[in-house]
């Protein structure tokens, strides 16, 4: 055979290939309002970026039916490709054969391109789309699993891990994605949960619909198991390419540096977004706009949590991971969700060389029943551990109220913070005014002839006295007292001369996070 | 202390039936097995309470507080993003905004009445 007819064959063989589940499977895949695998592939990475291998990998099963089968690549495609010219790994499930179900070769072609991701120190993505394990495989299928979430795990904090939920992905196949680093989930189209509705429904008597059970808003809103949600497959993939541009290939570099842009002052006067009242709510992602470049603020999981604000933004070009308290919403309290959603994201950034600015506002730890029964000691302590954990530079600024064991907690100079400035505003305290005076004073107020007027009097004492940062910084707690419209200019210099920050731990194996 | 049973003992031991105030026995049937699991209901379990479609037109509060004034009435039309009421709590004065559009069915609150998390506030139609 001739050089020429073999590559004809090669040719004809890759056409097969790229055929997927066939016509009838694309069709329906299409009407589920899906893209295909590869279309999904191609449209995500750079043009022409992209390289397939381990195409004609073919199945090995030979019980129930299956040495018959063919399964083009056995279901999943794997890669190599860029995204604004940075590298990355890839893989997707294709649903279109035999429902993108998870055999071994299926595996093994996922834990190569795992495997190669790690060895290149460059991010992997992985596109889930499955029906689940392929059970005429039985324990090779489970075995299949089993390997990729030890490659996740072990590949945790090296390299960035993303998840991408483009169908249903049940079963043990969730944990994958729960050991990645970032998970999007698009409307309408993902789903996730350990036991469908079926299940439930057999076991327990309880009717729930998949998408209030495991959809895309359930897992943004309600589980913070998704930190992105789009409404469009097509959305979704621009806030991958976005969130890629952030983040370092691995950990031992840092985020490829943007050109520095000033933030647009005109529309975030810094001066004016924080009510001088301490009870007038505002949105703290104002003033995160007000100072990063181009006032540009890249959120994670915006819709979980919400009394704790966190992502990336730019200062003077360089990737800063933002932690907020938003006086928005739940009065900016620490809670069992937002203690979670900010440690994660604490110890993400120190991973991977992102300087933490902390803005801090809030009244503290939230009381309550269920607060406390669900664990608010053991939730808030992550807070806690990671910002010690950290050794990135960490900076914070004090807006306004920082109260009792939420001011510890919010990286506050006793956790080793790098520097602490506060606005003037700021009311660094035990606890508000009107809990500490009715403490320190009660006998007063109760014995004065007009305990309502004597209350009044020893709160405006007490606030005179204490609620400003004066008495922290008298203490060389806060490092300096500063004008808003001075923020910027400080976290950049702080920045710059925390470049070569050394902060020694003992060695260890590794801690033992309350998680 | 229950003494250990053997498993044939377990077998006959009736459904429902106490071994100790925390926890009990009972069994769960998956139906697409045919097969029976004999298992361990705490309290916890028993007292869970079941999952329903949440109504979205009745409105509960987040989180404990004292009312501090209501900026609608019953039968008002509203749009999403409107102020609803200003509920004083972790001293803050949380703006509640509605997140849907509608007409204030009823309002179940009053201004400076206390009231605690997951408490029906408004309802719209």
């Amino acid at each position: 055979m001739s050089l020429k007819r073999k590559i004809l064959e090669l040719q004809k063989k890759r056409e097969k290939v790229l055929q997927g589940g066939g016509e009838k499977a694309i069709e329906k895949q299409v009407a589920m309002g899906k893209m295909t695998a590869r279309e999904r592939i191609i449209t995500l990475l750079d043009e022409n970026s992209f390289h397939e291998y381990d195409m004609f990998v073919e199945h090995e099963a030979r019980d129930f039916g299956m040495a018959t089968k063919v399964l083009h690549g056995d279901g999943v495609i794997i890669g190599t490709g860029t995204i604004f010219g940075a590298p990355v790994c890839i893989y997707a499930q294709d649903f279109t054969v035999a429902g993108g179900s998870l055999g071994l070769m299926h595996a093994r072609k996922i834990t190569k391109i795992m495997d190669h991701a790690m060895k290149m120190r460059v991010p992997i993505i992985g596109i889930n789309d499955s029906g689940g394990a392929r059970i005429q495989e039985g324990v090779n299928s489970l075995a299949g699993y089993g390997e990729i979430f030890y490659r996740n795990t072990t590949a945790s904090g090296v390299i960035p891990q993303i998840s991408v939920i483009l169908g249903p992905c049940a079963g043990g196949a969730v944990y994958s994605p729960a050991l990645t680093d970032f998970v999007f989930v698009v409307d309408k189209i993902s789903k996730m949960f350990i036991t469908g509705p079926e299940v439930i429904k057999t076991v327990l008597g309880e009717e729930i619909s998949m998408e209030d059970l495991g959809g895309a808003r359930v897992h943004s809103e309600k589980t913070g198991n998704a930190h992105f949600y789009a409404e469009s497959e097509l959305e979704c993939f621009d806030q991958i390419k976005k969130l890629i541009t952030y983040i370092p290939w691995n950990n031992s570099r840092k985020a490829l540096p943007f050109e520095a842009q000033e933030p647009k002052i005109d529309l975030y006067k810094i001066d004016e977004i924080v009510p001088g009242n301490p009870k007038e709510p505002y949105d703290v992602r104002d003033v995160v706009r007000a100072i990063t470049d181009d006032s540009d603020f890249f959120e994670i999981q915006e819709m979980w949590a919400a009394n704790i604000v966190i992502g990336f933004g730019r200062i003077n070009g360089e990737t800063v991971g933002f932690v907020c308290n938003q006086p928005l919403v739940l009065a900016g309290v620490l809670d069992v969700d937002s203690s979670d959603k900010a440690a994660r994201f604490i110890r993400y950034c120190d991973a991977f060389n992102i300087p933490i600015v902390t803005l801090v506002d809030l009244p503290g730890y939230l009381p309550g029943v269920d607060q406390e029964h669900a664990g608010v000691i053991r939730h808030g302590a992550k807070v806690l551990y990671a910002y010690s954990e950290a050794t990135v530079p960490k900076i914070t600024v004090i807006l306004r109220k920082a109260y009792g064991g939420g001011y510890i907690a919010m990286n506050s100079r006793h956790l080793n913070a790098d520097f602490v400035f506060a606005w003037p505003g700021a009311e660094i305290a035990v606890m508000g005014p009107e809990g500490a005076a009715n403490i320190i004073f009660r006998k007063e107020i109760t014995e004065a002839e007009d305990p309502e007027k004597m209350r009044k009097q020893k709160v405006k004492e007490y606030k005179e006295k204490f609620a400003n940062p004066y008495v922290a910084a008298a203490k060389g707690y806060v490092d300096s007292v500063i004008e808003p419209r001075e923020t910027r200019r400080l976290l950049l210099h702080a920045i710059e001369v925390s470049k070569n920050k050394v902060d020694n731990k003992p060695e260890k194996k590794h801690g033992i996070p309350p998680f | 202390m229950a003494t250990k049973k053997t498993e044939k003992e377990m077998d006959e031991t009736p459904l429902e039936q106490d071994d100790s105030p925390k926890v009990r026995y009972s069994t769960i049937m998956l139906q697409e097995q045919g097969a029976k699991y004999k298992t361990l209901l705490t309290e916890k379990y028993k007292n869970r309470v079941k999952w329903e479609k949440p109504d979205l037109r009745k409105i509960y509060s987040e989180i404990p507080g004292t009312v501090i004034k209501v900026y609608v009435e019953e039968g008002q039309k509203v749009n999403e993003g409107d102020l609803m009421m200003v509920l004083e709590a972790m001293k803050m004065k949380n703006k509640i905004l509605f997140t849907q559009n509608g007409v204030v069915k009823k309002i179940y609150v009053s201004e400076n009445e206390k009231i605690p998390k997951n408490h029906l506030m408004m309802e719209l139609k």
